[in-house]
């Protein structure tokens, strides 16, 4: 392991804000989408209960 | 019981997929979660930093994994269109339509963290260069399929107009794929390929993959999800419903403008 400390690993060599902007993205848009779908399946079945 | 005796057939029609897409999502979820995490692991404490790009090539385990599944999705979303097209089976475009959304996604990622390494590396956040003009057009190919079926009432016509225009798309991902070795591009060549010897460190190599498969695995899981969602959004099966008959389901059919 390259890291001798917390603060060197978040710094990622001085391109902290370009790696750590594109896996926060990254996880966001994952967590994001799941959360999409979850919310679209709820309304949906709850449309489909309601309205048939 | 073994795999020649499972009826597949059975498994084509959408009343009967959705039960078998819930039971294998969390198995996909499950390997997604320990792939992506088991792949951050060994891309941020095992792979050593770069001598030429230092850490901002660590951006790699998920730019090059996201690029990837956007265009192994067009593909498959592709198929699954044409397939529709030619046997006219709405359960091909409904599972053409579940994946478009997590494409775009994909595409969406690859520009922004390619965005991410072009600063550092380039000292430009966006060059107009062959991948990643022909990257953005993705982009747009995604939207555009999702917007025409978005502005159609009649889901039959949604369904076969979208579905062509996903075929037509399909040329674009060689374009992609071949971009750097077609022009003279500033974005490097391939990492990994089958024929040559990778021009990385092997622990460098082994996180990205690992990452892609992660990433394989969430698409699954995800696209299977959605699947679900529109299973239910356009058949509304009778026994879901508190005292749906028969003609409510041939109503809706209608409506809906299924087969």
């Amino acid at each position: 392991m390259q890291w001798g400390s917390l603060t060197e690993f978040f710094a990622m060599g001085g391109y902290g804000l370009y790696v750590w902007t594109s896996f926060g993205a990254t996880a966001l848009c994952m967590v994001g989408e799941v959360l999409a779908v979850w919310r679209r399946h709820v309304a949906a079945v709850a449309e489909s209960r309601d309205g048939a | 019981m073994g795999i020649a005796h499972i009826n597949w057939f059975k498994y084509s029609s959408p009343q009967a997929f959705y039960p078998l897409a819930g039971r294998m999502m969390p198995w996909f979820a499950a390997a997604a979660l320990g792939l992506i995490g088991v792949g951050l692991y060994l891309g941020f404490f095992v792979a050593p930093t770069d001598f030429q790009q230092g850490d901002a090539y660590r951006i790699i385990f998920v730019h090059v994994p996201a690029a990837w599944m956007s265009m192994f999705l067009y593909v498959i979303m592709a198929a699954w269109a044409g397939l529709g097209l030619g046997l006219q089976a709405r359960p091909s475009f409904m599972m053409a339509q579940a994946i478009a959304p997590t494409g775009a996604l994909f595409t969406f990622l690859a520009l922004l963290t390619g965005a991410m390494w072009g600063k550092p590396t380039w000292g430009a956040w966006w060059v107009w260069d062959a991948r990643l003009t022909s990257e953005l057009i993705l982009l747009f190919q995604y939207i555009g399929i999702i917007l025409l079926r978005a502005s159609m009432d009649d889901l039959r016509r949604a369904d076969r107009a979208s579905a062509v225009l996903a075929l037509v798309g399909v040329v674009n991902v060689p374009i992609i794929y071949f971009s750097v070795r077609w022009w003279n591009t500033l974005h490097q060549g391939a990492s990994v390929s089958m024929t040559a010897s990778p021009k990385m460190a092997a622990t460098m190599v082994t996180a990205m993959l690992v990452m892609m498969l992660g990433f394989w695995m969430y698409s699954c899981a995800v696209t299977l999800a959605r699947m679900r969602c529109i299973i239910v959004e356009r058949e509304r099966p009778p026994s879901w419903g508190k005292q749906a008959a028969t003609q409510d389901v041939a109503e809706a059919r209608e409506c809906s403008g299924g087969v």
